[in-house]
């Protein structure tokens, strides 16, 4: 923060020098030009009459969904034991599929740089692509089911799972690693001596997480086929049938709440 | 138990620790696990035939990987990634200009209680649903198009957003806050001088964070007809022509890559 | 039983950190290294298991030639050498037990380590060893509820667990306090007497190196400067090593307070000294 002294030998004090005074206000219109270019390929991309339809079409659907046909919840159970299996399987096969990724992706626990490499690129590549797309894809191999749901729901949470256990492992302690190390152990004993230990916690808290995210992404996959209660979401949507709606709404409002409570507890007892 | 412990170990008889030191509850949670996985295991219904019938179409897609074509739908993937960028840019700045105000009213330290519970009720209905589920509301309320994907992500970004600024801002160093409020501060003057420094630097690293995740989730918001990548996606998919999806797939990677990459650069810039 | 020849190490980023040591060690002898930070003590004693690769020269344990050994044949080899730490090393999420019995993870398989079955005499060994050190009643607490001086404890149990020819120390007393410090040397020294070990003990301070050793070697810069009888010791030595400073007024000074330590633990320190 310089001062600088003005004609009659006065201190001014400035938050910041002129040139780096100069660069900010620069970025600030590139950021607000760039904004304002989005903003109008978005309005070019839009209809207007629909938008100004947007109020009476809001009040419009609410007024359809209220209120709720609730003789229809008895018919959900079975989706929503669905999707919570999706969730849960997915998180299971998922963190299976993780761990030893993670393992060698980990600076300090890879066997070769080539390898750490892959492993990276797994990851990168199951972070980079949303579940829903997994689930679109599974489909057309597999055939619509809770099975591709799971696969889905696996594969993108290798890379969650990976990542966050890799960064976990590069940060442990080095000296237990060290220690194991000069009592004559194998690179297998080190690791379930030295490293599992160190890194447990971050896993199961990482786990549980991960599992919670899953089941809301899980409530989804049925629009693509993938089975659990978006199937029914997505039929009840077709035939306009909004009351229906509002029931899964409500469903999948409690579910996913509960989740995240459970998972919520969880972490904290672990930590 | 210690004692009887030692005097077994000084006999040679050792065993770990149970994790769980009742054994009636260990074995109750191991028969809970056995009979979840059972049960959860049967519910999944596999049509082997179609299986068979499908592996032949995810291996042409594994081969699509390595002859990506990018050529002949080439107008559709460049405006449906211009439409997703531009989506992803707006929301993001949209959702963190809201969220600001929300972060803000859902700290229960710095906000009167209707006001907190108000700001709790928006982040936890924003939080719950997945994207596509509030997309496919905009959508009925908007209309097709890039308008009603931008307004589900902003709505998204809120959520996510306001959740972590306000728990930022309810662990803050409240010595700071008092010391700026002792010289007769008002609370604008309190929040410019005394919360935004202590929040700024989390605040951006966060954005950045929340722009790769909304760019992710643009790739399938596009589904439900809310415009972007996930659209072209969607129909290269159903086309069954995996040339197009395995290079949309591999564009939507190496941006998610460079903007991981970028946003480590700009936050060790901001701290 | 260990023989030194012209080792030298020299890290990637070009430091010269050990320049042609040659060093030869009887059994049963108990060696103290001193010097002043980065003159090379820990990066030799790691050279020897070789936890660090050295970069030339030759080292025999007994018959074994260490530097060449293939990765299987240096577990092995490992096993005769036993490394007690600085931080204590311990897995702090572990209990004390499973960190003394680490100390037999170069004996057995590792589905038998991962699963906790070790064999019946390495139970009995480890527990007699937590015994000797004092903490047979803490078998099954976490090493984290350890105090300093119990936890360098545990680590001493698991590397006699090894069943070495040979104790490898690194800076044992760094995080002690002087009393503990003066303990933990002297369970050292006698477990060393008893067992008849070499050892090699990395030490900052002087007087407890003079009390406890049988030798002493300084080095400085990464090259041998001193070597002989703790009593040789002199300021003059002390100079070459350490640089320029006023020894006899500091040693004095250690002096007193030593008398004034040894004045209340008497009867354990002759059991201690008595070798």
């Amino acid at each position: 923060m310089p001062v600088s002294t003005n004609e009659q030998g006065e201190p001014i004090w400035r938050l910041r020098t002129s040139r780096a005074q100069w660069l900010g206000y620069l970025a600030w219109l590139a950021g607000i030009s760039l904004f304002l270019l989005c903003w109008k390929l978005i309005s070019d991309n839009t209809m207007w009459v629909f938008v100004e339809d947007a109020g009476r079409q809001g009040s419009d659907l609410i007024s359809r969904m209220l209120p709720p046909q609730w003789s229809y919840a008895h018919r959900l159970w079975q989706p929503m034991w669905d999707t919570l299996n999706i969730a849960t399987l997915g998180t299971l096969l998922g963190i299976a599929m993780a761990f030893p990724v993670a393992f060698l992706a980990a600076r300090n626990t890879s066997p070769h740089p080539l390898v750490r490499s892959a492993a990276l690129v797994v990851i990168v590549s199951s972070r980079s692509i949303n579940s829903l797309i997994w689930a679109m894809l599974l489909v057309t191999i597999l055939g619509p089911g809770v099975l591709a749901g799971i696969i889905a729901i696996a594969l993108r949470s290798i890379g969650f799972v990976g990542k966050l256990l890799y960064e976990a492992i590069e940060e442990i302690h080095p000296t237990p690693v060290e220690a194991i190390n000069a009592t004559g152990a194998s690179r297998m004993q080190v690791m379930s001596y030295a490293v599992l230990p160190q890194v447990m916690p971050a896993f199961a808290g990482i786990s549980v997480y991960r599992w919670d995210i899953n089941i809301r992404e899980s409530t989804v996959l049925g629009l693509v086929g993938a089975g659990g209660i978006g199937l029914q979401l997505n039929a009840a949507i077709n035939s306009l049938a909004w009351n229906q709606v509002s029931v899964i709404f409500l469903m999948i409002f409690v579910t996913v709440l509960a989740s995240e409570w459970v998972s919520a507890r969880v972490r904290r007892a672990i930590i | 138990m210690n004692a009887a412990r030692e005097r077994l170990a000084e006999q040679g008889e050792w065993r770990r620790l149970p994790l769980i030191g009742d054994a009636r509850l260990r074995w109750l949670m191991v028969i809970g696990a056995v009979l979840y996985l059972v049960l959860a295991l049967s519910t999944i219904s596999v049509n082997w035939d179609r299986v068979a019938e499908g592996m032949s179409r995810g291996l042409n897609f594994l081969a699509a990987f390595t002859q990506p074509d990018f050529i002949s739908r080439r107008g559709d993937i460049v405006n449906g990634l211009l439409e997703s960028l531009t989506m992803t840019l707006t929301s993001t700045v949209i959702g963190v200009a809201l969220a600001i105000p929300v972060g803000l009213g859902a700290a229960r330290n710095i906000s009167p209680l209707p006001v907190y519970l108000l700001c709790r009720g928006i982040i936890t209905v924003s939080r719950t649903f997945q994207e596509v589920i509030i997309a496919i509301l905009f959508v009925v309320m908007f209309g097709f198009g890039p308008l009603a994907g931008m307004i589900t992500l902003a709505f998204a970004t809120i959520g996510f957003m306001a959740k972590l600024l306000a728990e930022d801002i309810e662990d803050l160093d409240w010595r700071q806050v008092e010391a700026v409020r002792a010289t007769g501060a008002s609370w604008l003057q309190t929040m410019n001088h005394a919360v935004q420094p202590q929040v700024m630097p989390r605040l951006i690293g966060l954005s950045m964070y929340r722009l790769d995740i909304n760019f992710r989730e643009s790739a399938v918001i596009g589904i439900v007809g809310a415009g972007g990548i996930g659209a072209t996606l969607n129909t290269s998919i159903s086309r069954y022509e995996y040339d197009t999806s395995a290079a949309i797939l591999l564009i939507i990677i190496g941006i998610v890559l460079l903007s991981e990459y970028s946003s480590s650069h700009v936050r060790r810039w901001t701290q | 039983m260990l023989t030194l020849r012209a080792v030298t190490k020299r890290y990637p980023t070009g430091d010269l950190a050990l320049n042609d040591i040659h060093l030869s060690l009887p059994r049963g002898q108990v060696m103290a290294l001193i010097g002043p930070s980065g003159a090379g003590k820990s990066t030799l004693i790691r050279c020897v298991n070789r936890l660090v690769e050295p970069s030339g020269g030759s080292i025999h344990l007994e018959d074994t030639e260490l530097t060449g050994l293939s990765s299987g044949r240096l577990r092995q080899a490992r096993r005769a050498m036993a490394m007690i730490f600085q931080e204590y090393a311990l897995v702090d999420r572990l209990t004390v037990m499973e960190n003394v019995l680490s100390g037999r993870l170069g004996y057995v398989g590792f589905w038998r380590s991962f699963l906790r079955r070790y064999p019946k005499t390495d139970v009995i060994e480890a527990f007699r060893l937590l015994e000797r050190v004092g903490l047979g009643h803490a078998l099954d607490k976490r090493a984290d509820a350890l105090s300093g001086g119990q936890r360098q404890r545990v680590g001493i149990a698991r590397a006699l667990l090894q069943d070495p020819r040979l104790l490898l120390v690194d800076e044992p007393t760094a995080s002690l306090d002087p009393k503990t410090s003066r303990q933990i040397m002297r369970l050292i020294r006698e477990l060393c007497a008893e067992r008849d070990l070499a050892a090699i003990i990395n030490i900052h301070d002087v007087n407890l190196a003079r009390q406890f050793a049988d030798r002493i070697v300084g080095l400085r810069g990464g090259e041998i400067v001193f070597d002989g009888k703790p009593g040789e010791l002199n300021a003059e030595i002390l100079t070459t090593i350490y640089g320029e400073e006023d020894w006899g007024n500091e040693e004095g000074e250690e002096e007193d307070a030593d008398s004034a330590v040894q004045v209340t633990p008497a009867p354990a320190l002759a059991m201690g000294g008595g070798r």
